[in-house]
């Protein structure tokens, strides 16, 4: 429109304000999306939980075992698709700070409980195969540079020993949510070389339901069928289980959410302060456009465009950054599977950002707006 | 000849708001950094606390927690004849223990948490220092349990006289240790055989074995013997070395996070103080010009308005610590994914931690004072006094 | 002709009858402007001189349309402006008004060409339209060739040549000059002046100048004192056809 220059030229008035200006929210709005991609990781997975699985632990506590002969009695129960079962294996690759989830798996059911985990079918088939097969995710390949082929040491705490796997197949997600950091292999094997009182048990399962809608009445069903019995069970829905983990986080959250409030209540000061300073200097100029005959709206308005458009400038390279910060991967090395930042993370930021430059340049516009032109001309 | 402090003091009083504005950007920033910074080193303290210099742990060999070891009873026996190992009346300040965790609702937000178990025998309070100060230690092959003096606070449902049920079988709350501050005082104990049965274990296994030694000299010798030994394969640490490795992923991911956040911020800072410098230097700009043709010399002009952001940057500091310092001692709960257990610990605000808080902030005021000082003093004096 | 009695013919370009301008200056109420009388005819040139504080801004600014009267009316080529209000009064002055200050007001951060477009962007005109009536503008005041510069990249004299450009760029019923001169040394001051001089004799445009240089004023057809609240006439100089003390 033909009043852009007016806008620009004024932003390029005093160059370094400008950028400054434009810094602070690029910072800010960084930092938002940084907080927005911990408090995700923090969230153990929540967005990715299926609301259609259901996980069935040992009721006493989590890291007690329940006998494999469950999985046929979980499969006779009315409503239950799929079951599979799970073993949280525990070992170290190298080093004990080289931490990924190991995980021993039933195969098939495995396969089919999980469709957001993609394999290539030859890839598959090699793994079936080999006795001594792994399944690894992509971000957990590129992360030590293994590739299709790879012997891969492992030493067992939990079930002490070396154990070497050959990598079959790399796992990717559907989703840019998904966790691609784990490394899977047969349970079969597991069974074969641990024959101590974890013989013919295991972790826990993962139980796939009809629908959705039938979650919480199938959970108290399969609670019931093995009340009372030595192994007795608790089942939760898989989004509440990854929310149990997150809830014992909870204080990180909200020390989180404070960060964000301190970081946006800072922003608007430096902005409505920079706002302002950069009327008061233009006085004389905008009592000579109402002069010259453009309406007061006008430079109301005016002066507004001007916040706006840095807000919206330094906030898009703010979140671009956080963006591409995601791409690099888990600086933690391994602690957060989960890092990367959601487009609904990024539409709030953006949102957040215009709000700050609105309310940053609403009081300086208005009191330009309102300006009297016979006084400031007046004032040399 | 210096430009006169007051000067600055008084410029900084008459723009008022800008100076409000930087001044609360870097007040923000070093909160942040301090709070995080404190948050780790709540976490890590309460864990280091937990061991003791006298002390060594053992575990199986290779196994990197209590939860993935095993040590059998005869391998027990054989603990206990090392050279090195402390005795009082009871005998050999040996105790096997057993470590599991079970779910808990916190008092927070009613979520379960996974609470660490741990079985012990009463050997245990003189291995480790710790007093029980309200109620009594628990009677073994009972189903008895004492807690550490955090658990009330955190879980529900634990005050003394208090029936608890988990892992089938009720049992009663009987006494409350006190274990100085360290990660025991999130622990709940009850009897190592009662435990192994409801767990399911095989009797007279346990899973790490902890040993007073008669000084922490006599570790080396101690380590020596026993893993020379034939019979064993046990891995022998200082107990302060397994608990600082514990606490090594939480603490380094607060430390990497919190850094990130506090030197994002920070440059945000920094913006915001160079924005109000520049706007002073640009609107002062005839009065500086004044008073160099007075005779005042560049380099003081430029000490004068680094003067001005390094008080600015002063004064954001001390709020900024003054902010954070009722967070000292505040209790907060988190995972610890190496134990995968809920581990309550309080934030500890230490003096050097705020001296760092303050030197931070004025390198901050150092990076928004210098560049705006330097082009006042560059200036042209004829344009400047020329300006209107 | 102009006429400071309040008996002029009824089709006067400028017309005002009885204006009062009374405001508070701190405890005070000083009456500034008390009964004015003006007629002013289409062509004319007059300035305005008097002492410091006798209300000749006031007086420009209320014939601009920039502040509104205690009492009385201003009527300008049949509008009457004292009872418009804000948005009408505004959209009034872009199309009637062209104001020169003492002090140029330009936009530092626009060029030349942009600083006269300015009045340009507030009618329909197309971009090309624009551009022309800017170039002629430009022409007039002698500066086509610095059309790209900015402000700071002028001299004084040649900024207030932009500033007239843009007075007169959108052709408006009359200027209303406010110390034009005053920040300018002689020889630019009369450049000024002859530019004045020939947008009244070649353009045939109405000018009203305040002024406290004598020399401008000479230039003037009409010379009004403003005293005690009301114009008084200072004698002749010369007739519209141009003529010099």
């Amino acid at each position: 429109m033909k009043y852009l220059h007016l806008i620009v030229a004024n932003l390029f008035r005093k160059k370094i304000r400008t950028t400054l200006t434009l810094g602070s929210f690029a910072v800010a709005l960084f930092l938002f999306g940084l907080l927005a991609i911990v408090r995700g990781a923090f969230n153990q997975g929540l967005d990715v939980a299926g609301s259609n699985r259901l996980i069935v632990i040992n009721k006493v506590s989590l890291i007690q075992p329940l006998p494999v002969a469950y999985q046929e009695r979980l499969e006779r129960i009315p409503g239950i698709k799929l079951v599979t079962h799970n073993n949280w294996f525990g070992g170290i690759y190298q080093d004990p700070k080289n931490f990924f989830a190991q995980l021993a798996i039933d195969d098939d059911t495995f396969h089919s409980i999980y469709p957001e985990f993609v394999i290539p079918d030859d890839q598959w088939k090699a793994y079936k195969e080999d006795r001594e097969g792994a399944i690894v995710g992509v971000k957990l390949a590129q992360r030590f540079g293994w590739k299709v082929g790879d012997r891969i040491p492992i030493k067992g705490t939990i079930f002490p020993g070396t154990w070497e796997f050959n990598l079959r197949a790399i796992y990717t997600g559907k989703r840019p949510a998904d966790d691609t950091t784990q490394f899977w292999f047969h349970y079969k094997y597991l069974e074969e070389r641990e024959n101590t009182y974890w013989h013919g048990l295991v972790g826990w399962y993962v139980v796939k339901v009809d629908s959705a809608d039938n979650s919480v009445r199938i959970a108290k069903a399969i609670d019931t069928t093995f009340a009372n019995s030595p192994w007795e069970t608790k089942t939760d829905t898989e989004q509440a289980f990854a929310a149990s983990f997150a809830k014992q986080m909870g204080n990180i959250s909200f020390l989180i959410m404070s960060i964000g409030a301190v970081v946006f209540f800072t922003l608007l000061l430096v902005a409505g302060n920079t706002m302002a300073i950069a009327v008061r200097e233009r006085i004389r100029e905008l009592a000579v456009l109402k002069a010259v005959g453009f309406s007061d709206i006008f430079v109301l308005v005016l002066v507004v465009f001007e916040s706006l458009l840095v807000a919206a400038i330094g906030g898009a390279v703010g979140l671009t950054l956080a963006k591409l910060l995601t791409l690099r991967g888990d600086p933690t090395g391994g602690l957060l599977p989960f890092f990367y930042l959601p487009t609904q993370a990024m539409a709030v930021g953006a949102v957040l950002a215009l709000a700050v430059g609105l309310a940053a340049g609403i009081w300086p516009a208005y009191s330009a707006g309102r300006l009297k032109v016979v006084d400031a001309l007046r004032s040399v | 000849m210096a430009i006169p402090l007051n000067y600055n003091l008084n410029s900084l009083r008459v723009r008022w708001s800008s100076t409000v504005v930087a001044v609360l950007g870097i007040a923000g920033t070093v909160g942040v950094f301090v709070a995080m910074l404190a948050l780790a080193k709540g976490f890590r303290t309460t864990l280091v606390a937990s061991g003791s210099p006298s002390n060594a742990l053992l575990l199986r060999g290779g196994a990197t927690s209590e939860m993935s070891s095993a040590v059998s009873l005869d391998q027990e026996r054989i603990i206990e004849d090392a050279p090195g190992v402390a005795r009082d009346s009871s005998g050999p300040l040996v105790s096997p223990e057993v470590v599991v965790i079970a779910p808990f609702p916190l008092k927070s937000n009613g979520a379960d948490a996974n609470v660490q178990v741990r079985g012990v025998s009463p050997k245990a309070l003189a291995v480790r220092n710790i007093k029980v100060v309200s109620g009594r230690f628990f009677r073994p092959g009972l189903d008895e349990l004492v807690v550490g003096r955090n658990v009330a606070g955190t879980y529900a449902g634990f005050n003394l006289g208090n029936t608890v049920r988990f892992g089938g079988g009720s049992w009663t709350v009987v006494g409350v240790f006190d274990a100085g501050g360290s990660a025991f005082d999130s622990e709940v104990w009850a009897d190592a055989t009662v435990l192994n049965g409801v767990y399911k274990r095989p009797t007279n296994n346990f899973q790490s074995v902890t040993v007073r030694l008669t000084s922490p000299e006599a570790f080396q010798h101690f380590k020596d013997t026993l893993t020379s030994d034939p019979r064993l394969t046990l891995d022998v640490e200082r107990e302060i070395e397994y608990y600082d490795k514990q606490s090594q992923a939480l603490t380094r991911l607060i430390t990497v996070l919190g850094t990130l956040v506090a030197l994002v911020m920070g440059v945000g800072a920094v913006f915001g103080a160079l924005n109000t410098m520049y706007s002073a230097v640009s609107e002062r700009s005839r009065e500086i010009a004044t008073m160099r043709a007075l005779g005042f010399g560049a380099g003081s002009v430029v000490t004068s308005f680094v003067f001005e952001a390094l008080c600015i940057a002063f004064i954001g500091g001390l709020i900024g610590c003054i902010g954070v310092l009722p967070l000292n001692g505040m209790t907060t709960g988190a995972m610890n994914w190496q134990t995968f257990s809920h581990l309550a610990f309080a934030f500890r605000v230490t003096t050097p931690l705020l001296l760092g808080g303050i030197i931070f902030a004025l390198i901050m005021g150092l990076a928004g004072g210098v560049p705006p000082a330097v082009r006042a003093a560059r200036a042209r004096i004829s344009v400047a006094l020329r300006e209107l | 002709m102009v006429r400071v009695d309040g008996n002029g013919s009824g089709n006067s370009l400028v017309r005002v009858r009885g204006l009062d301008k009374k405001y508070q200056r701190g405890s005070e109420e000083i009456h500034v402007l008390q009964g004015l009388n003006l007629d002013v005819d289409a062509g004319d040139f007059v300035a305005f001189m008097g002492p410091s504080g006798s209300g000749k801004t006031t007086l420009l600014n209320l014939l601009g349309g920039l502040d509104l009267p205690t009492n009385g009316t201003i009527t300008v080529a049949g509008d009457e402006i004292t009872h418009l209000s804000g948005g009408k009064l505004t959209s009034w002055r872009a199309r009637h008004v062209g104001f020169i200050f003492q002090m140029y007001n330009l936009i530092p951060v626009l060029t030349a060409f942009q600083n006269v477009e300015l009045p340009l962007l507030l009618t329909r005109l197309s971009k090309s339209e624009r551009k022309q009536h800017v170039e002629t503008a430009l022409q007039v005041v002698g500066l086509a060739d610095r059309m790209h510069h900015y402000p700071r990249q002028l001299s004084g004299g040649q900024e207030q040549r932009v500033a007239i450009a843009r007075a007169i760029v959108a052709d408006p019923t009359f200027l209303l000059c406010d110390e034009p001169t005053g920040d300018l040394d002689r020889k630019s001051a009369d450049e000024i002046m002859d530019l004045i001089d020939r947008l009244v004799e070649e353009h045939r445009k109405t000018v009203l100048l305040v002024t406290h240089d004598p020399v401008a004023a000479a230039r003037a057809h009409t010379l009004l004192h403003l005293e005690k609240g009301v114009l008084v006439e200072a004698g002749k100089v010369g007739s519209s056809a141009g003529g010099r003390p």
